[in-house]
């Protein structure tokens, strides 16, 4: 086997290189193309599945690196602080040089802790951040797997993580860690209701649960401007609830650190710490994604109707830059939210869900339900 | 030999024990909290004191009057200035020294300001008990100027010891008046910030309104004292019921609420630091000129008898109490210090909340634990 990859993968491109940015679908289709040219059908799956699991493996430490060198810096500049400055420009380097020290640090073993689930249960939160990771559309044809059932599919697994906080606090033999579990427990499966409700109210809207669909169906204009109030409720209703879901401030009961030191980690040490702190982060790019998916367009353009000259002006933008930008608009206001507000008290946080949230959220959907019946919206 | 193994202690009556400390963010010290839960509901709260109990009373009966100035600093440690000037106070009445103005000028614009960094340090740290972050660097922000104007002056920044029998130790800095009117201009511009990001918050208003509340029979016989005691209406300032040092001639209002509960100790803390800055104002601008020290004799003996000294310091009221046998060393010192009192009502006010809401009584109270172990 010859290494002459980058040669016959440029020359397996029938279209100009740069319109790559524009259409993932052209690389994927090459590569996918010169594999089977010099592969069997099966050694081609096996070796695409390795390639997008690498892929995915880089592009998680990456985001995670990001996201906790971008909190640092947002706190910072909501604090009066200067944030990391030491390592590299502006402390670029800063998280991966923590991520090197964490590496290093011993792995405590916790006396009379159950270490089978007290080991596995960083990894069940990875695995689930994972899952979701691999079904969300981030660019045109940059998407994994591409179910039928896509938004319903990352619901189910995003909502396993909390077996992986549920083990961690009852297997560390710690009460500390006992009582935050239990309350994220209570937490996550009140906040599901909330997502679940807020994002039916726009499958109802779109009338399909296949993410690349949901996408397409914004080309004539983002969901939340298509759907009058009943989307900007549920809007606020998504990012309200997923912050609570994620279990970051002003809901971060579960770790709530001037209540209960670090809630259900505060038995772990080094890279497992590293593992929930990561996972952390990952899950608010996750919930970041799904609102931008569901709400702002995903990777489509802003567009409005039919105006062409205005739509192609925005079309020049890639897909994959407005994928971004939407995210990180979403995890800068889940950001600002943490470093504002106190911390909610957990009966108020369910009162807020059970209470207000839910009901408020039910008759959306029966609004939503009636404006698509009667065909009032855009 | 046996181990004994405990995995999750309940104690007879099916509760959940938890100890809170000696080592928890929120106890801001070595307090160690043994909290019966049930559920996240508080049964029971035992107070553990006495890890940092380093004997300054018995200390001070070894040592010379000069010397347990400094030992004062370290008791209540934000209101370092106030501790010094109690047992200078009480030394002064002693030996019926006449003080100039200018000591007294000065020393109620140093307890005052140490009042207000204080209450800022508390503002930070209660912003931090109920879970917002960003209050904490505020605060330690408008503090840090403080200390800039106390270790200029006095060489310390925390630990101040800058009285000493009969006046003070050094005169002031040169730059003091205009630096303490500079601080005092830009502060009354910040202290609105405190309340826009914490004071009028709903999350604030919901965890704090109702919750812990004191009543001001409770307040009188559990011994409250300071802003704890003055929100729930228990009139007990001693800058206005007894005033020392140059109290007498500045015009203040005595913070008083009725509610009593969490939200209104903080608030009462926060309409303190106005009042600190209107009494600084009054005074900055009218420092006498003078001596900045009473010449002592170079050994001081108290008469033989008894005496009490009390201030107001930042949590309350601190009182020294001495025995004198004649010597350079006192008899016996007791000083009752405003937050051993202001512990032991934690308890009674905090049953039946939630271990958020313990948090944040808690830290309402602004304990100060090496004040209560002395």
């Amino acid at each position: 086997m010859r290494f002459d990859f980058i040669a016959s993968y440029v020359s397996a491109l029938t279209e100009p290189w740069w319109k790559i940015f524009y259409d993932f679908s052209i690389l994927n289709r090459a590569v996918d193309e010169w594999l089977k040219g010099s592969f069997s059908p099966f050694w081609t799956t096996v070796i695409e599945m390795v390639v997008v699991g690498v892929v995915f493996l880089l592009f998680y430490a990456v985001v995670g690196l990001f996201l906790v060198y971008a909190e640092r810096k947002v706190c910072a500049f909501i604090q009066n602080r200067l944030g990391p400055n030491r390592i590299g420009p502006y402390g670029i380097f800063q998280t991966i040089a923590d991520l090197v020290k964490l590496l290093f640090k011993e792995i405590i073993p916790i006396k009379n802790a159950d270490s089978l689930l007290f080991n596995i249960a960083p990894y069940i939160v990875i695995i689930v951040n994972f899952m979701a990771l691999a079904a969300i559309p981030y660019a045109k044809g940059l998407h994994a797997i591409d179910f039928n059932i896509g938004i319903f599919y990352i619901l189910a697994v995003s909502s396993m993580s909390v077996i992986g906080v549920l083990l961690a606090g009852w297997s560390s033999n710690s009460k500390y860690s006992l009582i935050g579990a239990m309350r994220s427990g209570a937490q996550i499966v009140s906040y599901e209701l909330s997502i679940g409700l807020a994002l039916i109210t726009i499958v109802i809207l779109s009338g399909t649960m296949q993410l690349s669909e949901i996408v397409e169906a914004q080309r004539t204009g983002w969901f939340i401007f298509k759907g009058h109030i009943p989307a900007v409720i549920a809007f606020v209703i998504y990012v309200i609830s997923s912050t609570a879901e994620i279990n970051r401030g002003p809901f971060d009961m579960a770790e709530a650190e001037s209540e209960l030191t670090a809630g259900y980690h505060t038995e772990y040490s080094g890279i497992k710490f590293a593992f929930f702190y990561l996972a952390e982060y990952i899950n608010m790019f996750i919930v970041a994604s799904i609102a931008a998916t569901m709400f702002l367009g995903g990777w489509m353009p802003f567009h409005i109707g039919n105006w062409e000259g205005f739509n192609m002006i925005m079309d020049f933008i890639p897909p994959f830059v407005w994928y971004i930008g939407k995210t990180f608009f979403i995890i800068w206001i889940i950001m600002l939210f943490k470093w504002t507000f106190p911390r909610l008290r957990i009966d108020q946080l369910l009162t807020l869900e059970w209470k207000y949230l839910l009901p408020i959220n039910l008759v959306n959907v029966l609004i939503m339900a009636f404006l698509v019946l009667k065909g009032w919206h855009f | 030999m046996e181990e004994k193994v405990e995995i999750i202690g309940t104690d007879e009556k099916q509760e959940f024990i938890i100890n809170m400390g000696p080592q928890h963010p929120s106890t801001h010290g070595v307090l160690r909290l043994v909290v019966s839960l049930q559920g996240e509901t508080v049964k029971n709260i035992q107070p553990h004191i006495g890890y940092i109990h380093r004997g300054i009373e018995k200390m001070c009966e070894s040592i010379t009057w000069p010397q347990i100035i400094h030992l004062t600093d370290r008791m209540d440690y934000l209101s370092a200035h106030q501790n010094n000037e109690a047992v200078c106070l009480l030394v002064e009445k002693a030996l019926e020294v006449d003080i100039p103005d200018r000591i007294k000028y000065i020393r109620t614009i140093m307890s005052e300001l140490s009042r207000l960094q204080s209450h800022q340090l508390f503002w930070a740290t209660f912003g931090m008990d109920l879970g917002g972050q960003t209050c904490y660097f505020y605060g330690l922000r408008d503090r840090e100027m403080i200390l800039d104007i106390f270790e200029e002056t006095t060489g310390g920044r925390m630990l101040v010891s800058y009285n000493c029998p009969g006046g003070l130790m050094y005169d002031l800095h040169p730059d003091f008046q205009k630096k303490v009117k500079d601080y005092i201009k830009y502060f009354r511009e910040k202290l609105p910030e405190y309340d826009a990001i914490l004071t009028g918050n709903v999350i604030f208003r919901e965890r704090t309104v109702g919750i812990g509340t004191l009543t001001l029979a409770d307040a009188i016989s559990f011994g409250i004292t300071g802003p704890s005691a003055r929100a729930s209406g228990f009139s007990c300032d001693i800058r206005k019921h007894e005033p020392y040092s140059a109290y007498d001639r500045v015009k203040f209002n005595e913070v008083l609420f009725t509610e009593g509960d969490t939200c209104h100790r903080y608030l009462a803390r926060v309409e303190e630091m106005r009042e600190s800055m209107d009494i600084i104002e009054q005074l900055i601008d009218n420092i006498p000129e003078g001596q900045y020290a009473v010449k002592m004799k170079p050994v001081i003996k108290l008469p033989e008898g008894e005496y009490f000294q009390r201030v107001e310091t930042a949590r309350g009221e601190l009182g020294v109490f001495v025995i004198s046998d004649g010597n350079k060393n006192p008899y016996r010192v007791k000083f009752r210090s405003p937050n051993f009192a202001n512990l032991g009502v934690l308890n009674h006010i905090s049953k039946g909340f939630k271990i958020a809401d313990l948090i944040a009584i808690s830290g309402s109270l602004d304990l100060i634990i090496p004040d209560i172990d002395r």
